[in-house]
């Protein structure tokens, strides 16, 4: 297949079709100063300058491998296996665009149909979608299933310690609907509940008792849940979570300045009918065979569109790929160790930090990944200090303008951010960072 | 038993206070398998021509309108585990809901014959 899409003779014989000679002439009702303006561009540069100034150029972006990393607040800096880039990597996921048709997209529906599976026992729930945006989209997403789920309720609860941008995210998307977000404990005008676990701010949460409060009032319980932490944490599944969403970027998914990342979305057998995106299925052809496709999609955007359960028209089908081809790579037990790791690395980390003079953690409970420091100033000003010695010593919270929402954070907490990926020895340096900086010798 | 239907493809006849409700054979055929149906609450109120449910079939979902007012007094709770029984059965076992009415919505629908009638302008 030729990708040039008409040769001279082609255009030739399209202006004798509307009585022109030339292009000029089809363009003469454009002024002509602005006809073919003179371009302020300089002259080619030879390959080797172009590289040499593009290196130089990424020299100067600072990179969380270089650095002394502790930054979280919502993405996070996780080892990738090398599969999950080759893998991805291959022409036939990297190009291909949304799976309709099963006949040409084997590949991608099974991928998508793993993914699904893994998510379902991570999560501990019966079905996963094939993904959404983000995080904050699922689970905005889930707020507007609650609604559909309890007609007659307007209310979505939020608990304490949901990401402050994942509610301006739900704020947009409840905007003009006649529903209600407001904080607090769930009552009988409630459609849902929402809760985050670990909270935005670390903190593990007791879902079997939240579930019960909810349930107990007859609103549905939605969870929030870190993909990694249900590896060491008990499912939200098994305590009762209706929906569960989540953001996909720990698994197997780079930073990347932000972006992309990958909505996690499951819910029970139960309410499948009024869970938002598309499902892939396995099911047998007319000759036995096994094949993927797309099922519960009568309800789909391109094909009833007034009555969509959702306007979401795509999925994160790359991302949910190298989130399925991590899952794999790790297994069961890596996963669980990662996990693991995490916890007992953000212990370490709070207990020694918590320590240093004038600094103090007061989070009671156990926390998973984050936990927030309180530093004896501003901790922006320290963050700043730190950031031009390369340790990015974590979230300055006061980034995060106090709402209705939530509780407001202090001047001086700071989100510190602990993985897998920071060894003990880091940790120690960026208490020895911090004691510095409190005293001004940065 | 004197058997109506409405412009989209409900039917309703009485039986004995109530009056029971379904989809036409006709409308069944069209939809083609039916893999759910959404039932309205019972105890709902519902006005003649208002969706009060969805039939999912493998093609798409169509919103199931109220052949009559009145209230939901049953629903055909069968038909959560079995929704092919409106194929199979749409005027008998397929049933969708009994609806507490009055004649005069009843008497609004269209009989039997004027449906034929109806339909014949459907097709073409």
């Amino acid at each position: 297949m030729s990708y040039i899409p008409h040769t001279e003779s082609d255009r030739l014989k399209m202006l004798e079709q509307i009585g022109l000679e030339t292009v000029e002439e089809l363009f003469q009702d454009i002024p002509e100063s602005c006809r073919y303006p003179e371009l302020n561009i300089p002259d080619g540069l030879p390959e080797m300058v172009v590289k040499k100034r593009l290196k130089d150029l990424s020299d100067r972006n600072q990179s969380s491998d270089d650095a002394l990393w502790f930054l979280g607040g919502g993405l996070y800096r996780h080892f990738v296996p090398s599969v999950v880039d080759a893998v991805l990597s291959r022409g036939e996921f990297f190009t291909a665009y949304t799976p309709y048709q099963p006949e040409v997209s084997q590949g991608t529906l099974q991928a998508l149909f793993e993914f699904q599976t893994m998510i379902a026992e991570l999560y501990g729930m019966e079905v996963v979608n094939a993904s959404h945006y983000d995080g904050a989209a699922a689970m905005a997403e889930a707020a507007l299933m609650a609604l559909r789920c309890k007609s007659g309720r307007k209310e979505i609860v939020l608990d304490e310690g949901i990401h402050p941008e994942y509610i301006e995210v739900m704020e947009t998307y409840l905007a003009g609907s006649d529903a209600l977000m407001r904080k607090g404990r769930p009552d009988d005008n409630s459609a849902c509940f929402i809760t985050a676990n670990p909270a935005f701010t670390g903190e593990i949460r007791d879902l079997k008792a939240l579930a019960e409060e909810c349930h107990g009032v007859g609103a549905l319980f939605i969870v929030h849940a870190d993909p990694l932490a249900c590896g060491l944490l008990e499912s939200p599944g098994v305590c009762g979570a209706d929906i569960v969403t989540g953001e996909g970027q720990p698994l197997g998914i780079p930073m990347s300045y932000g972006g992309p990342s990958l909505g996690l979305f499951a819910t029970t057998k139960k309410l499948i009918r009024k869970m938002p995106g598309r499902v892939v299925g396995r099911t047998m052809d007319a000759g036995g065979r096994a094949g993927c496709v797309l099922t519960f999609s009568a309800r789909e955007q391109h094909i009833r569109r007034e009555k969509a359960t959702s306007n979401i028209c795509s999925n994160q089908g790359l991302m949910a790929l190298a989130a399925a081809v991590y899952m794999a790579a790790m297994g069961k037990q890596g996963i669980r160790e990662t996990a693991r790791l995490i916890y007992d690395k953000t212990a370490y980390a709070s207990l020694t930090l918590g320590q240093l003079e004038g600094f103090s953690v007061d989070q009671g409970s156990s926390c998973f990944r984050e936990f927030i420091l309180s530093c004896p100033s501003p901790a922006a000003d320290i963050a700043d200090a730190l950031q031009k010695k390369g340790i990015f010593p974590g979230l300055a919270l006061s980034r995060f303008e106090a709402s209705e929402y939530r509780s407001a954070y202090r001047e001086n907490d700071l989100l510190v951010c602990v993985t897998e990926m920071n060894s003990k020895d880091e940790i120690d340096r960026l208490a020895k960072a911090l004691t510095a900086a409190a005293k001004g010798n940065m | 038993m004197e058997i109506r239907y409405a412009k989209s493809h409900e039917w309703a006849a009485k039986e004995g206070d109530l009056y029971i409700c379904g989809l036409s054979e006709y409308a069944q055929e069209k939809v083609g398998d039916i893999v759910f149906v959404e039932l309205p609450e019972t105890g709902a109120e519902v006005e003649q021509g208002a969706p009060f449910g969805v039939i999912e079939s493998v093609k798409a979902a169509n919103d199931l309108y109220a052949p009559l007012n009145g209230e939901v007094a049953e629903v055909n709770e069968g038909l959560e585990d079995e929704p092919e029984l409106v194929n199979s059965s749409a005027l008998k076992d397929g049933w969708i809901c009994k609806i507490k009415s009055d004649d005069d919505s009843f008497s609004a629908l269209m009989s039997e014959e004027e449906y034929k009638e109806f339909l014949k302008g459907q097709d073409e």
